[in-house]
């Protein structure tokens, strides 16, 4: 995953956003960082890992992906919108069912249960 | 070919008789007119009508007694006769009785004064129940079997009957016994021939039929001439029997056959049959080529059709035949196999073709169970290889199977006692292998479907039985060749390389009923386990609220509970209804749809305090609009203090009981629709269901509940309640069905426990009642037989699995309110107390609507909530 390669990021970017344990395994949480509005997601199937991207969706015009149900399609570990239900890839921020509509995608990682993003 | 068209060009039709035949032709000449348009034919057609209502299903007559109206019998959709293209090309008149024809003038004189000229004639006058000559046969207690009206007054003189008798013992006779034992009547039929059903049964068949009707309750007299109906001692009527033998009852009711209705014909110079019948040839043409004749009052090569399927190919040939005079597609009727299957008093009857073995050199099959009571008999031709006919009483399940292969002259199995003998041990059934039908079997006789159209509906898409039945009709009448249907379309899935998967999603080879069975006989508790034991990858938007449903269903565990939250979509999640803005509505219950000023005023502080919009529901509650996240446990707990619950508007699961106000205040109720309401509604809440289920409980017919419109409908009668199931509104409104009638209140509740956990046990994900009752492969007997008749033996243990429902219920709210771990998660951002800057509202008729994204754009963010609505917006910190 992306953010293994923290390193490369500047050290200031990384916020320190929330505890692991805030976040319900294999759902996700917003996260205000820096004025913007990141959803956040904790995804466990034996070793624990969060992902980060944008919370608005395009297709909705809601705030609302950090609600949505996650899952994998494929190799692909997703969201999907719970207003629509269009999915978007959770390392990347590409909408699946439409890629003009995708959002960004942030560096996350865990640290002594402590959740960072980089924005 | 094509001058004549124009000689017939503005065709005035006239159809003397509006019965099921009739309505079928009308049905069938506007759609071919419509089909020849726009250079077709101007086609206007006047119906006449004797009876005071247009055409009614007269097939399904004795469910008049079992709770049906007239209205639902009607074969006439509603305002169809008042729709724009049919008014300018039909007139219907009612109450009009065709008086004589002349066919020098060609002209029809009608009992209303009309006369009416016609181009072509059509008469299907049906028939009449024939009254046998017996002295006292006019008595005011004596009756026939025939229209809406006779059960009109059979019902009036049934309310002070004790007991009825039905004289024949026939199919129709048989019916009309069910009538009688409906309206509550010690029950009689007398037989003049030895046995029952006669035409159709041979004599051990006959045995067993009649063990079958009498444990029914129903008392059997065969042998009996009746010779005279006096005045009785200890009922109102004797009925004395030429064997010296008498049986007084009530009332009596002649179902002693049919004789056509041919008196117009005959009157007119037309030539009819010996023994009655208007004689037709196979185009259906009487003997004035500008008349035709079809139905119950045609002969046709000596014979009468009393079956209503060989009436509808004589309709739609004459149909053909005058709207479409320039179609190459000569039609023409080749009489018709009068194999029937029915159920009579829940007992399955078949007879198929030469049920009594005439044939010469033919040989029969046997088998019979006295225990079970069930027999079966097949007619094997002399040399071996073909099934001339077949008879079954007490069960008939391979009818279809059988009647294909008389049809089609399909060479039998080596063994061909195994078509009706029980399965044993490893020896599978012969099945008929659908792919030796030929391509023109018709598969669907109600509805003139072939196997050719069923194939090529599948390769249009038609996958499901319910798409099917949609695309082609096929099944979607009697449903009798629903069975043959699925094997058509699954074998030419398989053909075309369809899948035929009904998996849930790529991380479960397993169908959803396929899975709730996994999980309830491995007492799987979680999702994770189950992914575990069964599934693959991390589940997905499909699987999990599926699974989340299916342990809800099971075990009733709070959804909120940490294994199962992350299952949850979003609505569940938050227990409240996400809006387009990304704010929630909040639905308190209110049980039947009552409630006190005090909870109404309640609601409203509520709604006023937190500047929630405020919309009645069409399930008789109030939804409130316009909550964000972090206020939903503060508008829950002030809700929770005001007496009310969780409304589950969220959840797939049972939402609202919708009652009308009932006997308690309207004047026309006969039954307490509010109190059941809230009985029922307090019982099932809550219950997790593959989808949303409503119910609506009426207190009379007039039904203001719309109860019929429901997944589950209640109706109180001047008995009980009947209970109607399986119905729908939203986008594709569906009747629901009768299921039972007159039962008591714990009558009610134990079938609807059964039903609902059946629904729950078997249906495919997000598939609502009516979808699920239209992919069912035995339709509504089956339904009946599981929920009424126990007949999978499931009774018990679907109601102990809906009483565990009820006794685990909890309110969610009260549980996520309470609960901290839960409590904490209702805020916008994890990091911050601030609220969504995208939720913004404006003022719309005094109450606040989500601002559209251009308004939004036009205001500051940071004082967006302040400039757009004049509404407190109160979030209370954590």
């Amino acid at each position: 995953m992306s953010y293994v390669a923290s390193n490369a990021i500047a050290q200031d970017t990384w916020v320190p956003v929330c505890k692991l344990d805030d976040i319900v395994p294999n759902t996700g949480v917003c996260a205000l960082v820096k004025g913007e509005q990141i959803a956040v997601f904790h995804i466990d199937d034996g070793d624990a890992r969060v992902f980060a991207i944008g919370n608005y969706d395009p297709n909705s015009q809601a705030a609302v992906l950090s609600r949505g149900l996650v899952g994998s399609l494929g190799e692909r570990i997703v969201v999907a919108s719970p207003i629509y239900k269009h999915h978007f890839d959770l390392s990347t921020g590409e909408c699946l069912e439409d890629p003009v509509r995708s959002v960004n995608a942030f560096a996350a990682r865990v640290e002594n249960g402590q959740v960072w993003v980089s924005a | 070919m094509t001058q004549s068209t124009l000689v017939v060009n503005g065709l005035d039709v006239v159809v003397i008789g509006h019965g099921m035949v009739g309505h079928k032709f009308l049905e069938c000449v506007l759609a071919d007119v419509a089909q020849s348009a726009p250079d077709g034919l101007d086609v206007r057609v006047t119906v006449l009508c004797e009876e005071p209502r247009p055409a009614y299903d007269r097939v399904h007559l004795s469910e008049f007694f079992a709770g049906k109206s007239a209205g639902e019998l009607s074969l006439v959709s509603e305002g169809f006769f008042a729709r724009d293209d049919i008014r300018e090309r039909v007139r219907l008149v009612l109450n009009a009785q065709a008086v004589s024809i002349d066919r020098a003038a060609r002209t029809v004189s009608v009992s209303n004064g009309e006369t009416l000229a016609y181009d072509k004639l059509v008469i299907a006058t049906g028939s009449s129940p024939f009254v046998p000559s017996i002295a006292g046969n006019d008595r005011t207690d004596c009756f026939v079997y025939r229209t809406i009206e006779d059960l009109e007054a059979m019902r009036l003189r049934g309310a002070s009957a004790k007991s009825g008798v039905v004289v024949g013992g026939g199919l129709l006779g048989l019916e009309c016994a069910k009538a009688l034992r409906d309206l509550g009547l010690d029950t009689h039929v007398v037989e003049f021939a030895p046995r029952l059903m006669a035409v159709q049964v041979d004599e051990d068949g006959g045995r067993m039929l009649r063990g079958k009707i009498e444990s029914l309750g129903v008392t059997v007299h065969t042998h009996k001439n009746t010779t005279a109906i006096v005045d009785g001692e200890s009922a109102a009527n004797r009925m004395v029997f030429a064997d010296g033998t008498h049986l007084e009852v009530d009332m009596i009711v002649f179902s002693a056959g049919i004789r056509p209705r041919d008196e117009l014909a005959r009157a007119c110079g037309l030539e009819v049959g010996a023994r009655g019948g208007i004689v037709i040839d196979d185009a259906c043409r009487t003997s004035d080529p500008d008349i035709y004749a079809i139905g119950e009052c045609a002969l046709w090569q000596g014979q009468i059709f009393g079956l209503v399927a060989p009436g509808y190919d004589m309709a739609r040939i004459v149909a053909k035949t005058i709207a479409g005079a320039t179609s190459a597609e000569a039609a023409s009727f080749e009489g018709a196999d009068m194999s029937t299957k029915l159920k009579l008093m829940g007992v399955d009857v078949a007879s198929i073709g030469d049920a009594h073995g005439k044939t010469p050199g033919s040989r029969s099959y046997r088998f019979a169970d006295e225990r079970r009571e069930v027999y079966k008999k097949i007619v094997v031709s002399g040399c071996g290889k073909h099934l001339l006919g077949a008879v079954m009483v007490g069960d008939a399940a391979e009818y279809g199977t059988l009647l294909q292969m008389v049809l089609n002259r399909i060479e039998l199995p080596e063994a061909p006692e195994f078509l009706i003998l029980p399965q044993a041990d490893g020896k599978a059934k012969p099945a008929l292998g659908v792919e030796a039908l030929p391509e023109g079997a018709q598969i669907c006789s109600c509805n003139n479907v072939s196997k050719a159209q069923i194939c090529a509906a599948v390769r249009d898409g038609a996958t499901s039985l319910g798409a099917m039945k949609a695309a082609t009709c096929a099944g979607a009448s009697c449903g009798g060749c629903v069975p043959l249907v699925t094997q058509i379309m699954k074998s030419e899935m398989q053909r075309q390389g369809m899948a035929v998967n009904n998996h849930l999603c790529e991380h479960f080879p397993y169908s959803r009923q396929a899975l709730y069975h996994l999980v309830r006989v491995e007492n799987i508790k979680t999702f994770g386990d189950l992914l575990a034991k069964h599934g693959r990858g991390l589940g997905c938007d499909v699987c999990k609220p599926a699974v989340g449903g299916i342990l809800a269903s099971c075990w009733n565990e709070f959804v909120l509970k940490k294994e199962h939250a992350s299952l949850q979509d979003s609505n569940d999640y938050y227990l409240a209804n996400i809006q387009r803005d990304g704010t929630y509505s909040v639905v308190p219950r209110m049980p039947g749809g009552e409630v006190t000023p005090e909870g109404l005023i309640a609601v409203g502080m509520v709604a006023k305090k937190y500047g929630l919009y405020t919309k009645i529901t069409g399930g008789q509650r109030v939804d409130l609009f316009g909550a964000r996240v972090e206020q939903l446990p503060f508008i829950w707990e002030e809700l929770i203090d005001a007496g009310f619950e969780s409304g589950h508007a969220y959840g797939k699961a049972v939402r609202t009981v919708k009652s009308c106000v009932g006997s308690t205040w309207c004047r026309y109720g006969v039954g307490d629709s509010v109190g059941l309401a809230i009985d029922v509604e307090n019982r099932y809440k809550g219950l997790r269901a593959p989808h949303k289920i409503k119910f609506g409980v009426s207190g009379c017919t007039r039904e203001c509940a719309e109860a019929q419109g429901k997944d589950i409908g209640i109706i109180a009668t001047e008995r009980g309640w009947n209970l109607y199931v399986c119905g729908n509104g939203g986008m594709k409104p569906r009747h629901a069905e009768l299921l039972a009638a007159d039962l008591d209140r714990a009558t009610l509740i134990r079938y609807i426990d059964r039903f609902l956990m059946f629904y729950v046990r078997t249906a495919d994900r997000l598939q609502r009642t009516s979808v699920w009752r239209d992919n069912l492969e035995g339709g509504l007997d089956y339904l009946i037989d599981v929920v009424v008749h126990d007949k999978l033996g499931l009774a018990t243990e679907l109601e102990a699995e809906m009483q565990l429902v009820v006794d685990t219920y909890e309110c969610e709210w009260q549980k996520a309110v309470t609960d901290p771990q839960t409590r904490r998660r209702f805020r916008h951002f994890v990091n911050s107390d601030e609220g969504d800057q995208h939720v913004a509202f404006v003022e719309e008729r005094g109450q606040i609507r989500p601002a559209t994204p251009e308004e939004r754009q036009q205001i500051p963010v940071r004082a967006q909530h302040e400039t757009l609505a004049e509404i407190p917006v109160v979030v209370e910190a954590v």
